[in-house]
């Protein structure tokens, strides 16, 4: 058991808590750098998907696990980053610049949406980004001349200072490409938690209306929290697009904006690991189904059969499991067994039990 | 008389909304979580009074598996309060929330493996049939979606006003300790009214599907009520029924007299209208919190 004692409040926002942490991360980063040697190029591929997603997630993460504001429209700031994106380069920009201006498009509509909506609580908001990830399906169909409807258009390949980056052709640079991305953010997002911003995030989150009494510019705050979190998230929007090489407004849909929600919820709400493990799920999920799929064949010797819906189902099952019995999700669970060990043997069941409030409604007087 | 047409079906397409926002507000109204599987309850409804009445499965008569139906989805909709969110008690809004999603999911996969994916259509007696009031032909469904959506909404609003237990389950919805303390047996009053919104739900799965064919994934259809359910007022019975009404005929008059692709999107603009001007539906419930 290792104890910080904390001499000064700058203690209180460093960036690692103490000298091992931070060589932890230093291992970890070492080893992501190194990966394309250790994995083959259809690894790779699946790791390079795992990093766009756990961006993503970090988007959402500043919104819902940071601010506590529930959107499940986030599928269009995906849609909004990598359109703005891959339309700038096609009209001679290149991608050094249109790269941070897609996920800045991104994060100026989020901020200018999120405005309105910004005296909404809880369920309405969740409600109006909703209809907002709708309207931007549709809006890109009607927007054809712009956006190719539903044929859909091609991303070009990413060209920086002359170096070619494709995703087939060499995804070793790509990979490095979103390593570095995901690095950028996951330091942004450390930092604004240690400033003041990401302090008043989590006022607003635990209650707007002490968040309120201590000055805190309470719709402010939400449409910031809404832009940078969008802003985040076309990013990842952007690199979604260049990994799939080809997209239309299906490939931003309904069901991605409620699937990165729930990736975050299993993760684990309020950390950056949660983003990280919860893409971890989503990413290798199709994999561990598609792998289950011929074990289960090769045990009855029959064909294989596909089942529609299947991993969404068992996605939803997961959720389910994680909401009922581990609402901490992945990370949660993680904080909890690093406890146990540390504490060994002084730990109890009860040491992360949540408070629970009853009910008062917010409709009545 | 076109435009009568289109105001009948339009209206008949406003009732499906208008009941499935029903479901929401109900249990909204009472335990102040939000059930996003309402949709898919409502699929499931009229699946289960297919997989009853048509020839394929069980061949019942049309009359009997009606409420059969509507017992099914009743039960289930207790079973599901009692075994699974009646945990949640005392947890975020937001994980509610995201359960009832996850549960959408399971319920579309579990009716896709029983039912199939192909759109099938019910075998049911009002399908396709004609009224005649004087010169004007409607639907015999359309006419008897609108009647049964009247009736039902009338009789919740008697119920909530005037029973025992419709003015116990709003006092526990305002304020659950205080209701238990004065002897309302919270929990099973949260169940009971679960299960009611599972009943509305068939209700109205069955009255869409006698108007054309279904599928797993019509549960997405929530999505829509959803948004009448806010236009309309989010915590009043009501207010759900004319969102659901005013969003049914926007569509159809919004399909006629606008170029193509815009029709669909007029809910969800309308949406972002009200929640802009009048953010807590048009017949609001809304008090300030007090601290």
């Amino acid at each position: 058991m290792r104890t910080v004692f904390k001499t000064s409040y700058d203690a209180d926002i460093r960036m690692f808590k103490h000298g091992a942490q931070a060589g932890w991360y230093a291992l970890l980063l070492v080893l992501a750098v190194v990966l394309p040697w250790l994995f083959n190029t259809y690894w790779l591929g699946e790791a390079t998907n795992m990093l766009i997603w756990a961006i993503a997630g970090m988007g959402l993460m500043i919104l819902v696990g940071q601010t506590g504001q529930a959107s499940l429209g986030h599928a269009a700031f995906l849609a909004i980053g990598c359109y703005a994106n891959v339309l700038l380069q096609m009209h001679g920009l290149p991608f050094v610049l249109a790269f941070p201006l897609g996920g800045l498009i991104a994060g100026l509509a989020g901020f200018f949406i999120a405005f309105p909506m910004a005296r909404l609580h809880g369920i309405y908001l969740a409600i109006g980004t909703l209809a907002l990830a709708i309207l931007i399906d549709d809006l890109i169909v009607i927007a054809e001349p712009l956006t190719a409807g539903v044929v859909g258009l091609f991303a070009p390949d990413i060209s920086i200072f002359g170096l070619d980056i494709n995703r087939y052709g060499n995804p070793w640079l790509f990979y490095w490409l979103v390593l570095f991305v995901t690095v950028l953010i996951v330091l942004a997002y450390r930092n604004i938690l240690r400033s003041p911003l990401g302090r008043s995030f989590a006022a607003v989150r635990d209650s707007e209306v002490s968040a309120r009494a201590m000055g805190v510019n309470v719709a402010l705050t939400k449409a910031t929290a809404f832009g940078v979190s969008a802003g985040i998230t076309g990013l990842a929007g952007a690199l979604m697009g260049h990994f799939a090489g080809i997209f239309n407004n299906e490939t931003f849909n309904i069901i991605i904006s409620i699937q990165l929600l729930l990736m975050i919820v299993i993760g684990g709400l309020g950390s950056i690991h949660g983003a990280f493990f919860g893409a971890a799920v989503v990413a290798l999920l199709p994999q561990a189904i598609a792998i289950g799929r011929d074990v289960v064949t090769g045990w009855l010797g029959s064909s294989s059969v596909a089942i529609p819906g299947l991993e969404s189902a068992i996605f939803g099952f997961i959720l389910i499991a994680f909401i009922l019995f581990e609402p901490l999700g992945i990370y949660g669970r993680w904080i909890k067994i690093r406890t146990y060990f540390e504490l060994f043997p002084f730990y109890r069941k009860d040491m992360f039990r949540r408070q629970r409030s009853y009910l008062k409604t917010e409709r009545m007087r | 008389m076109d435009v009568l047409q289109l105001v009948v079906s339009g209206l008949a397409n406003g009732c499906v909304y208008g009941l499935i926002a029903l479901g929401f507000v109900l249990i909204y109204k009472a335990t102040e979580a939000v059930n996003f599987a309402q949709g898919d309850f409502m699929m499931l409804g009229a699946f289960l009074c297919l997989g009853f009445t048509n020839e394929a499965f069980l061949g019942l008569p049309f009359w009997l598996s009606v409420p059969l139906a509507i017992l099914a989805m009743g039960v289930f909709g207790y079973a599901l309060d009692a075994l699974v969110i009646r945990k949640m008690f005392g947890q975020p809004q937001v994980a509610v929330v995201i359960l009832t999603i996850a549960l959408g999911f399971v319920l579309r996969f579990l009716a896709g493996v029983i039912w199939g994916h192909q759109p099938v259509s019910l075998e049911s007696p009002i399908a396709g049939q004609d009224v005649r009031f004087g010169g004007l032909v409607l639907g015999m469904d359309e006419v008897t979606i609108i009647v049964v959506t009247v009736l039902l909404t009338g009789g919740l609003y008697f119920y909530f006003n005037s029973t025992r237990l419709g003015v116990a389950m709003q006092a526990s919805s305002q304020n659950q300790l205080a209701a238990y303390y004065m002897g309302i047996p919270v929990k099973r009053l949260n169940s009971l009214i679960w299960a009611l919104a599972g009943m509305v739900a068939a209700v109205a799965g069955i009255l869409y599907a006698s108007k054309g064919s279904i599928e797993p994934s019509m549960g997405l259809l929530g999505i829509k009520a959803f948004a009448a359910a806010v236009i309309g007022g989010f915590g009043s019975l009501p207010g759900a029924l004319l969102g659901g009404l005013i969003v049914g005929l926007i569509e159809p008059f919004a399909g006629r007299y606008m170029p193509s692709g815009y029709s669909q999107i007029m809910p969800y603009l309308l949406l972002f209208l009200i929640l802009i001007v009048r953010p807590h539906g048009i017949l609001a419930q809304y008090h300030s919190k007090k601290v």
